[in-house]
C-alpha cells in the first residue's frame, strides 16, 4: 500500500527541481501523485545530470565506433582494446559545483567518483588526470580555491595510490562564480574480464557493498543541474565527503571479488547513489527490482527511505550476485573491514520497489524511469562568426624577446608545477613522462605497450567560434598523443557549459559538439564515454564553453617516444605544418596586446592528420627523440619551454618571407608540431616532408644558454626559467 | 634472500618495493597486517609506503600497534633486517624501532619531486653498493615526513653514525634548498643501534630504471641481497 504521508505542493515538486510540466508527466506516467520517497527518486533520475535531458539529442551526433572500441558511452565508463588481452578503461567527470562550494572536498569525491567509475568494471586505476579553470587571479576566491582543489585533488589520488601525471590549469574571469574540476581516471583490465551495470536472473540477490549510508550528499546531482546564485554557499551540507583510504578497501575487495566469479552485475553508487545505480541495473537488463531499506547499512539512525534513496555518500557499490555465492563475497568483503548487506533482490515485474518499516515507499515503473525521461531540442541560437583579425592591425607592442618573457611568466603559461607536485605522480613505477610535457606516458603493466594521456581545450576558441573550437579541442589532443609517438585511440568527453535554457549558450553547446564530432571521425578518434555538466553559471553570467578532452593513444613499445626537452647541442630545429601568422584569439593578442577578439585559427582535419601521421613516424622509427606541438603562444613558446626543459637554448634564425615577425612567432596555426633533431637527418627529413606535401621548414639550431630570436633577441634559458617557475608559487603566497 | 612485504589496509606501494626486490634477485612474499608470524626464513622485513589506515589518526599509528608488528619486533631484536619505506618509516618510528617522528612537511603540503640524498655511511647491509657521500638521485611523495626528535636523541643519532641520509642537492651539498620538508639536520633516514633496522622517507623503489628515470634506487635493493649469500 502507497501512503503518502506528505502532501506534493508545487513548492516542493520545484525544490526538487522539476518543472510543472515535468511533474505532471511522471503524475501521468505512474497514474497517481507520487510518495515523497517518489518524487525524490524522479528528481534523482530527471535532472539534467543523470537524465542528460537537454544533451542527448545532440549526443547522437558523436562517432562512438571503431573496431578497438569494445565499450562506449552509456556504461560507467569506455573501454577500448589494446591488444595482449588487455582493456584500457577510461572517463572524466566533473565535479565543478560542489568544488565551488567546498573545494577539498569537492575536488577529492570527484576524484573518487571517477576512479570508481573505472575500477566498478573490473580495471585496476593506473593514472588520473585533471582539467581544472579557475576565475582570474585577482578574484578574491581564487587562491583558495585553487589551493583547496590541488589539496582535495592529491588528498583523494595519493592516498588511493594512483599517480596523477597529467592536466590543465588555466584563470579566466568567466569561471569566478562556477569553477571546473573535471578528473579523468585509466584503468587496466583484461578484455574477458570486464564487469557491466546489466543485472541477470530472476531472484538474484542485490548486494550493498562498501561505507555506510549517511545523510550527505543529499540532492547533489540536483545541485550540480542548476545554475548558482550568490546564496550557493547555503548548499555546503550537499557536498560528500570522501574516504580515500575506504575507497582504496572497496577497490582491493572489488576486483578479489570480481575474480571469484560472484559478480553478475555491479554499479557504482555516485551521482544519485542508490537510486541511480539501482534502477540501471535493474533498466539494462529488463528486470525489475525491489529492495529492502531496513537492511542498507546506515551511518546514522532514522534515516528515512527517501534519505536513505537520495544520500550520495561516498564509496558504496551495488552488485547483483550469483545465488550462493552471498557467503563467500561477505568473507572477502570482511576481510577488507567494509560493509556487506543483501539488501533486496531482482524480480520480473519490471517495478524499482522500496520497503522500509513494514511499508511500500515507492513502487515505480523501472524503465519508464529512465527511457521516459523528458527530451529536450532546446532553442539554440548559432554564435555570431567573429572578424578574422588581419595581420596589419596588430601592432607589436613591445620586442618579441620582451613578450615571450612575459607569455611565460603568465597565469596561463607559466610552470604548474606547484600544482602537480601535490599529487604524487610517481607512484606505481610505471610513469615514463611526468607532467610538464605534451602527453603523460605510462608503461603498461611491465611493458612493451604504453599509454599516452591527456586532456585538452582551449575555451576562448570554444567561445568565438563554437565549431572550430570544438575541433580544435580533439586535434590538440590527438596532436599532444602524437607528439610522445602515441597512436590516438580515443577519448572522452567532459563537455562543460553554461545554461541549456538559454539559447546562446545552448548554442555554443550545439556547435562545439559539432566540432567534436567532425574532429574525431576525421582523425579516427571515437568518443567512448563522458559527462555532461550544464548550468555553470552564477547569476546570469555563464562560463566559457569549455568541452574537456580526455584522450588515450597507445604506444607499441614505450621505451621508442619523445619529450619536449632538448637533447642536445647542435641539433636541427624543424617546424612542421603550415605558418600563416594567425593572432585572432591568440595568447599574444589577449596577453600582450590586452585585445580578446576574432577568429579562431582554423583546424584543417586532413593536414592535421597528414603532419600527425608523419611526425609519429618520425619517432617510431627512432629518428626523433625531441617534439613539442605548437599551441598557446605559438612557435616562440614552443621554443621557450623547449629550451626550458632541457636546460640548452636555440639560436632561431629562419623567418619565412613576408610575415611579420611577431605573427610569426605567436601565431597559433594549428597542426604543427617542432622538432629538433640531429643534423645529418635533417636533410632527409625535410625532403620526405616535402615529398609528401608537409610544410617543414629549418628555423634554427640547438646550443648555448640563451634562446635567441631572430633579430638577434637573445633571452637566457634561466631568466626563462625563472619567469616561468616563480609565477604560481608567488602568487600562491601573496606576492604576484 | 627472502623478504617479507608487510601489507597494511591502504599500504599503496607494496607493488613498487616487490618489482624492486625481484629486480635484485630476492624472493618475496606479501605478508597481511592481521598475520602472527612472519614466512619462515625471512631475512628481510619491508613496510611499504601508503596511507595505512588512511593515516587519519598520526601517520603509522595505528599500523605501529598492528598484530603482525610484534612478529616484526621480534625480527629485529634478532637481528634481522626491517626497511620502513615513507609511511613505513613513519610506522617504525610509532612501533618504537626507531625513535623520533615525522611531522608535517614545512610548507605544509604534500610534495612529490626528485630528490638527491647524500649516502652517509655504504658500511651498512643497506647501502654497500653505494659509495660513501654519493649523492643519489631518488624521489618523495609524502606530506608528512618532517623528521623531528629531541635534542638528545639527535645528538645519539649523529654520534653513533644512524644517520642514513640526508637531503642534499646533485652535487652532495646538505643545503637548506635540499631540504623541503624542513627535517632535522636534513635527515632522509636513519639506522636503529644496531643498524639492522632502517627507515627512509624518499621512494628507491621508484628509481629503478632508466625508462622511468634512473637506476640510482637499485643500489639499496642490491645491497641488501649481496648480503645474504645465495640459497643453494
Amino acid at each position: 500500500m502507497i501512503r503518502n504521508d506528505v502532501a506534493i505542493t508545487p513548492e516542493l515538486v520545484k525544490e526538487h527541481g522539476l518543472k510543472p510540466d515535468e511533474y505532471e508527466r511522471f503524475v501521468n506516467l505512474i497514474g497517481r501523485e507520487p510518495t515523497l520517497t517518489e518524487l525524490g527518486i524522479v528528481s534523482a533520475m530527471w535532472n539534467e545530470h543523470c537524465s542528460y535531458k537537454s544533451s542527448r539529442i545532440h549526443l547522437r551526433g558523436l562517432p562512438t565506433k571503431a573496431p578497438w572500441v569494445i565499450q562506449g558511452p552509456g556504461e560507467n565508463a569506455g573501454v577500448i582494446d589494446i591488444g595482449d588481452g588487455l582493456a584500457c578503461i577510461f572517463k572524466m567527470e566533473s565535479h565543478n559545483h560542489p568544488s565551488f562550494i567546498e573545494p577539498y572536498q569537492g575536488a577529492a569525491t570527484g576524484v573518487g567518483g571517477i576512479l570508481r567509475d573505472v575500477f566498478t568494471m573490473g580495471a585496476r586505476p593506473i593514472a588520473s588526470l585533471n582539467f581544472l579553470r579557475f576565475g582570474e587571479p585577482n578574484h578574491p576566491k581564487t587562491p583558495h580555491l585553487l589551493s583547496g582543489v590541488v589539496a582535495g585533488i592529491g588528498g583523494y589520488g595519493n592516498s588511493f595510490g594512483v599517480p596523477t601525471v597529467g592536466g590543465s590549469v588555466g584563470f579566466d574571469k568567466r569561471y569566478n562564480g562556477n569553477i571546473l574540476v573535471n578528473a579523468m581516471a585509466v584503468g587496466l583490465a583484461r578484455t574477458d574480464e570486464i564487469f557491466y551495470a546489466k543485472a541477470t536472473g530472476v531472484g538474484n540477490p542485490i548486494v550493498y557493498l562498501g561505507s555506510k549510508t549517511g545523510r550527505d550528499g543529499i540532492h547533489g546531482a540536483t545541485m550540480a543541474s542548476a545554475e548558482f546564485d550568490d546564496a550557493s554557499e547555503e548548499k555546503r551540507p550537499t557536498v560528500q565527503v570522501g574516504d580515500p583510504f575506504a575507497e582504496k578497501l572497496l577497490l582491493e575487495a572489488c576486483l578479489e571479488l570480481m575474480k571469484s566469479g560472484a559478480v553478475i552485475a555491479i554499479q557504482d553508487m555516485g551521482a544519485a547513489g542508490l537510486t541511480s545505480s539501482a534502477v540501471e541495473m535493474g533498466a539494462k537488463g529488463n528486470l525489475g527490482i525491489e529492495l529492502d531499506l531496513d537492511k542498507v547499512p546506515c551511518r546514522e539512525e532514522g534515516m528515512t527511505a527517501y534519505e536513505m534513496m537520495l544520500s550520495e555518500s561516498q564509496e558504496r557499490m551495488l552488485m547483483v550476485l550469483k545465488p550462493g555465492m552471498e557467503k563467500e563475497a561477505q568473507a572477502i568483503f570482511h576481510k577488507w573491514g567494509l560493509d556487506f548487506a543483501v539488501i533486496g533482490k531482482t524480480t520480473d515485474t519490471l517495478r524499482f520497489v522500496i520497503k522500509h518499516q513494514g511499508e511500500v515507499k515507492a513502487d515505480l515503473p523501472i524503465k519508464e524511469l529512465g527511457d521516459e525521461a523528458p527530451l529536450y531540442d532546446r532553442h539554440w541560437v548559432e554564435s555570431p562568426k567573429q572578424p578574422v583579425i588581419t595581420l596589419d592591425s596588430v601592432t607589436p607592442p613591445m620586442s618579441e624577446a620582451e613578450a615571450l618573457l612575459k607569455l611565460v611568466g603568465s597565469p596561463d603559461q607559466c610552470s604548474k608545477r606547484w600544482v602537480w607536485e601535490q599529487y604524487d605522480h610517481l607512484i606505481l613505477g610505471n610513469t615514463v613522462q611526468t607532467p610538464g610535457g605534451d602527453a603523460a606516458i605510462v608503461r603498461v603493466e611491465d611493458g612493451p605497450k604504453g599509454l599516452a594521456l591527456t586532456t585538452d581545450v582551449t575555451p576562448r576558441y570554444c567561445e568565438a567560434d563554437p565549431f572550430e573550437g570544438g575541433k580544435q579541442a580533439v586535434a590538440e589532443a590527438w596532436r599532444n598523443i602524437t607528439a610522445v609517438g602515441g597512436l590516438p585511440l580515443a577519448i572522452t568527453d567532459n563537455l562543460n557549459f553554461a545554461s541549456p535554457e538559454r539559447p546562446e549558450s545552448m548554442g555554443q553547446f550545439v556547435g562545439c559538439l559539432k566540432g567534436i564530432g567532425e574532429a574525431c571521425r576525421a582523425l579516427d578518434f571515437p568518443v567512448v564515454s563522458g559527462n555532461v555538466s550544464l548550468y555553470n553559471e552564477t547569476n546570469g553570467q555563464g562560463i566559457l564553453p569549455t568541452p574537456a578532452i580526455g584522450g588515450v593513444g597507445l604506444l607499441d613499445d614505450v621505451t621508442v617516444n619523445a619529450s619536449i626537452a632538448f637533447k642536445a647541442e647542435g641539433e636541427a630545429v624543424i617546424l612542421i605544418g603550415a605558418t600563416a601568422g594567425w593572432l585572432g584569439q591568440s595568447i599574444y593578442l589577449r596577453d600582450v596586446c590586452g585585445r580578446e577578439e576574432g577568429a579562431p585559427p582554423p583546424v584543417d582535419l586532413l593536414a592535421e592528420k597528414r603532419n600527425g601521421d608523419f611526425v609519429r613516424q618520425l619517432i617510431r622509427s627512432g629518428q626523433v627523440k625531441t617534439v613539442h606541438d605548437c599551441s598557446d603562444g605559438g612557435v616562440a613558446l614552443s621554443l621557450a619551454e623547449m629550451a626550458m626543459a632541457g636546460g640548452i637554448g636555440a639560436k632561431i634564425t629562419a623567418v619565412p618571407e613576408g610575415l611579420a615577425l611577431h605573427a610569426f612567432l605567436f601565431g597559433e596555426d594549428q597542426g604543427r608540431y617542432i622538432i629538433a633533431v640531429a643534423e645529418d637527418l635533417a636533410a632527409d627529413i625535410l625532403y620526405e616532408a616535402g615529398a609528401l606535401g608537409i610544410p617543414a621548414v629549418t628555423l634554427g639550431v640547438t646550443g648555448g644558454d640563451s634562446l635567441i630570436l631572430p633579430g638577434k633577441q637573445a633571452i637566457s634559458v634561466k631568466q626563462l626559467k625563472a619567469a616561468h617557475e616563480s609565477w604560481l608559487p608567488d602568487y600562491m603566497a601573496g606576492k604576484a | 634472500m627472502k623478504s617479507a612485504v608487510i601489507v597494511f589496509p591502504g599500504s599503496n606501494r607494496e607493488g613498487d618495493v616487490l618489482r624492486a626486490l625481484k629486480q635484485a634477485g630476492s624472493q618475496v612474499e606479501k605478508v597481511w597486517h592481521a598475520e602472527t608470524e612472519l614466512p619462515k626464513g625471512t631475512d628481510l622485513v619491508v613496510l611499504p609506503g601508503g596511507f595505512s589506515y588512511g593515516d587519519y589518526l598520526r601517520c603509522g599509528a595505528i599500523a605501529g600497534r598492528a598484530t603482525v608488528m610484534d612478529a616484526v619486533r621480534a625480527h629485529a631484536a634478532r637481528g634481522g633486517l626491517v626497511l620502513g619505506i615513507c609511511n613505513g618509516f613513519q610506522i617504525l618510528c610509532e612501533s618504537g624501532l626507531l625513535p623520533g617522528i615525522l611531522m608535517r612537511n614545512a610548507n605544509l603540503k604534500f610534495i612529490c619531486h626528485r630528490q638527491f640524498l647524500r649516502v652517509e655511511r655504504n658500511d651498512t647491509a643497506f647501502t654497500r653498493a653505494y659509495a660513501k657521500g654519493q649523492a643519489i638521485d631518488v624521489c618523495v611523495a609524502h606530506g608528512e615526513g618532517n623528521y623531528t626528535a629531541d635534542e638528545d636523541t639527535l645528538k645519539r643519532l649523529e654520534g653513533e653514525g644512524r644517520v642514513a641520509f640526508r637531503y642534499c642537492d646533485a652535487q652532495g651539498h646538505v643545503t637548506p634548498d635540499a631540504n623541503r620538508n624542513g627535517s632535522m639536520n636534513s635527515i632522509a633516514g636513519i639506522y636503529s643501534e644496531k643498524l639492522n633496522v632502517l627507515g627512509m622517507m624518499p621512494h628507491p623503489e621508484n628509481l629503478i630504471e632508466d625508462l622511468v628515470g634512473g637506476t640510482d634506487g637499485r643500489g639499496l635493493f642490491e645491497s641488501l641481497v649481496s648480503s645474504f649469500p645465495r640459497a643453494a
